[in-house]
């Protein structure tokens, strides 16, 4: 099957079939060729140059993941004997709880480094905490700062694999991973169609992974926020760009509200959460716009009232709390597809 | 959002003006003919009906003399809400039918600031109720005006704020006007400011030169003024904003609205009639109705200045019509507010531009009429038919001498007391309406 990278994604998707099920990989931790040949990657730090593929083989996984959930099935020992540390510089309930149910369905032991009251703020650099908790050679280090390129630059000092769990404005991988896979699920496919991602654009990482991630598979991407909370040349990222939401939402697809952040607004972006609202809150009125069997998502917390009405985001139409359960099975699939990278303990016993 | 319709008009009731000058820069049209109101619009115009009117309608015979769009004036203070004993809507509106002016626009700068819609409403309220003209609301794009916060742009607009200012400051902050333009473009809102970086001018109270050397008064630098204007184009550059630089005083700032015009940039610009008819010798011995912002600068900034309004280069004139009372003028020179009322000398004043022969009638009409109307998407300012009839009807040449105390504004603080013009008001129409008639001249 070939490869295909993210400018030719598009076309890519509409080609090729589905990346066929991988049963081998997820009910066993010794099948791990097939994850090595078409996930080659130690570490998950953005969706930028992430494959179709790949996508689609991380989703497939997750859907499996996610129906052996619901029925109820045991936790697997996929990660048996690993240690994952959730290392959160910025804090977090629902990611960092996801990633621990995610490791725990897995067996890992899973430690969760409370990093404010920890020797960062008695002024260790980044680097320097890396260093210190690579000695304790863990296996997986999930790490969300709050600085764009963080993960990154942390990922080049340890020997375990990384996944980004947000960094600053830049990514936040899982996000649009789980964002995906709710999609496929829903609509059955996620090439061709159209996606409005609304709000905050400026300042999300969601919005950037969602970006890339979306593209790859082939959907069409809208991005609808007043200008000053656009990032400059916001077109070259592939999207249409909407300044007005009326427009920007006819007869989309998806419906994703990103959250007004206002912790990361240093100046006047928009000038009151009544006025952001009237002009794109998703409310009833607007959801109207779109497509009759529109799905509303949003990665949240939510500010109901300011982007979105209460009556659409608990809508039959919002997809918000299956975004939160998907969330689950994709952070298990990307500890899985991660874990093949690892040296296995026979190796080690060898 | 045009407060006339709301107006009672005269229905069926038919006016006819003959034997006018028919005057419309909007169509370069100068020419004898008549013109005929009907239900608060123009029915009709043109040479045919110099001399013949209608039956059954009103006649108003012109005599020869000009009739022309109403004036626009897109810069006036009112002290409403909150310093009511220098002006009110109702006196604001008298001084400007007087002055043949049949729009204004009310800037924020009041107390409380006009930064709310409710406080857009309240305005749009007193004026329907009170006043003689159309007016419009100025609204506060920063907070308060304090240039930190966004005002609520969308909101305002839809409420019928009609553009967006600092009042009588400038943003400071660059990233905040940045977001202001760029936020604002988003709703087509005119974002219209004063430029002028308070720091360099600091407690500047005149031009900076010469004689502020020699009367001993700290003097503000047109610098000052450039290099706002200056930072703004590169934001409107950026952001694609629509902006229009308030009152411009000197050839340096000139020069950089020609530039940013030459780009393409949406991009104009205004003038005081007090910096295309006065300059700084008039302050002579601190004459605190000559202190005005931005100053009044030397004689060679104002023949700039009268010379870009012949050419088209200044777009609007606006009287910045500023009362102000004894409590806040008669004060040593660097204490007194700045400011001057104007909105009754403003035709007489551009008169003095087109006797001298430095501009032509058209070009000032221009300036005052369709040039603001096109700015503020006003659908007035010209003589067409099924346009509102908002006309004024002038003689260029009838002498007379201003008397402060005989200004309909609550104010008297202006510039001109006692001195000689040339050209004055006949009447004034608001929607069909006679606001104002001359009672010397009346011939009908």
């Amino acid at each position: 099957m070939p490869l295909s990278d993210s400018q030719n994604a598009r076309d890519a998707r509409l080609r090729v079939p589905q990346t066929p099920p991988i049963e081998t990989a997820l009910m066993t931790s010794k099948s791990n060729s097939n994850a090595l040949k078409v996930f080659p990657r130690r570490h998950l730090l953005t969706c930028d140059g992430l494959s179709a593929n790949e996508i689609n083989f991380l989703l497939d996984l997750a859907d499996k993941s996610a129906d052996h959930i619901r029925r109820n099935g045991k936790k697997r020992d996929v990660l048996a004997g690993r240690t994952l540390i959730n290392l959160f510089f910025e804090s977090s309930t629902r990611t960092q709880a996801s990633f621990e149910m995610a490791g725990k369905r897995l067996d890992a032991d899973v430690m969760n480094m409370n990093v404010a009251t920890s020797s960062v703020t008695k002024g260790e650099t980044l680097i320097d905490t890396a260093v210190t908790l690579n000695a304790m050679r863990p296996d997986i280090i999930v790490v969300r700062h709050h600085a764009a390129g963080a993960v990154e630059l942390l990922s080049q000092k340890v020997d375990c694999s990384v996944i980004n769990a947000g960094d600053g404005a830049h990514q936040h991988p899982t996000q649009a991973l789980l964002d995906a896979l709710t999609i496929r699920r829903a609509k059955g496919r996620v090439a061709g169609l159209t996606v409005a991602i609304c709000g905050d654009i400026l300042h999300s990482r969601v919005a950037r992974s969602n970006i890339n991630v979306l593209n790859a598979l082939g959907a069409h991407v809208r991005l609808i926020a007043p200008s000053t909370l656009l990032p400059s040349s916001p077109e070259r990222l592939g999207c249409e760009v909407f300044t007005d939401m009326w427009k920007g939402i006819e007869g989309v697809d998806i419906v994703m509200m990103l959250r007004l952040q206002r912790e990361r607004m240093d100046a006047s972006y928009v000038p009151s959460s009544r006025e952001f609202f009237h002009f794109f809150g998703l409310d009833q009125e607007k959801l109207a716009r779109a497509k009759p069997d529109a799905l509303v998502m949003h990665p949240g917390p939510m500010n109901r009232g300011v982007e979105i009405a209460s009556t659409v985001a608990d809508h039959s139409r919002s997809v918000i709390r299956e975004q939160v359960e998907m969330g689950v099975a994709v952070r298990m699939a990307v500890l899985e597809a991660l874990s093949a990278h690892l040296p296995s303990f026979k190796d080690i016993a060898e | 959002m045009s407060k006339a319709i709301e107006k009672p008009m005269s229905v069926g009731k038919a006016t006819v003006f003959i034997n006018a000058r028919l005057v419309d820069p909007a169509t370069n049209r100068d020419e004898p003919g008549g013109l005929l109101v009907k239900d608060g619009v123009i029915a009709d115009l043109g040479s045919h009906l110099r001399r013949n009117a209608p039956e059954g309608a009103t006649v108003i015979d012109c005599n020869g003399h000009v009739l022309a769009p109403g004036l626009i004036d897109a810069q006036v203070f009112t002290g409403e809400p909150g310093y009511e004993h220098r002006e009110t809507l109702k006196t604001a509106s008298h001084a400007a039918a007087a002055g043949g002016v049949t729009t204004i626009v009310v800037m924020p700068e009041t107390n409380p600031v006009i930064d709310q819609v409710s406080l857009v409403d309240f305005i749009q309220r007193r004026a329907r109720d009170n006043a003689l003209v159309h007016v419009h609301t100025m609204a506060a794009m920063t907070k308060g005006l304090k240039g930190e916060e966004m005002t609520e742009i969308g909101l305002l607009k839809r409420a019928g704020a009609i553009a967006f200012s600092n009042g009588k400051s400038s943003i400071v902050n660059t990233r905040v006007m940045r977001n202001v333009l760029s936020y604002a473009k988003d709703f087509n809102a005119l974002v219209v400011h004063h430029t002028e970086d308070p720091y360099l001018s600091g407690s500047g109270s005149m031009n900076s030169g010469e004689i502020a050397a020699r009367l001993g008064l700290p003097g503000t630098s047109k610098i000052a003024e450039t290099i706002t204007l200056e930072r703004d184009v590169r934001l409107v550059e950026m952001t694609g904003g629509r902006y229009h630089a308030a009152t411009i005083s000197c050839q340096e700032s000139l020069d950089v609205v020609r530039a940013a015009k030459a780009k393409k940039l949406p991009v104009t610009c205004g003038v005081s009639i007090n910096h295309l008819t006065l300059n700084e010798n008039d302050i002579g011995s601190y004459r605190t109705f000559f202190k005005v912002r931005p100053p009044l600068r030397r004689e060679e900034d104002r023949m700039a200045m009268v010379q870009a309004v012949a050419n088209g280069d200044i777009d609007v004139i606006v009287s910045s019509h500023d009362p102000q009372d004894a409590d806040t003028k008669r004060r040593p020179f660097s204490e007194a507010a700045d400011g001057a009322v104007g909105l009754e000398t403003l035709l007489s004043a551009a008169l003095r531009l087109v006797h001298s022969g430095d501009v032509t009638l058209s070009a000032m009409l221009k300036a005052l009429t369709i040039n603001p109307a096109r700015l503020l998407g006003l659908h007035s300012g010209r003589l067409a038919k099924g346009a509102i009839a908002d006309l004024l009807l002038f003689d260029p040449g009838e002498p007379w001498v201003v008397n402060k105390d005989l200004l309909r504004s609550r104010s008297k603080n202006t510039p001109f007391d006692e001195a000689k013009m040339q050209g004055r008001v006949l009447r004034t129409m608001v929607a069909g309406q006679t606001v104002y008639e001359y009672a010397g001249v009346e011939r009908t």
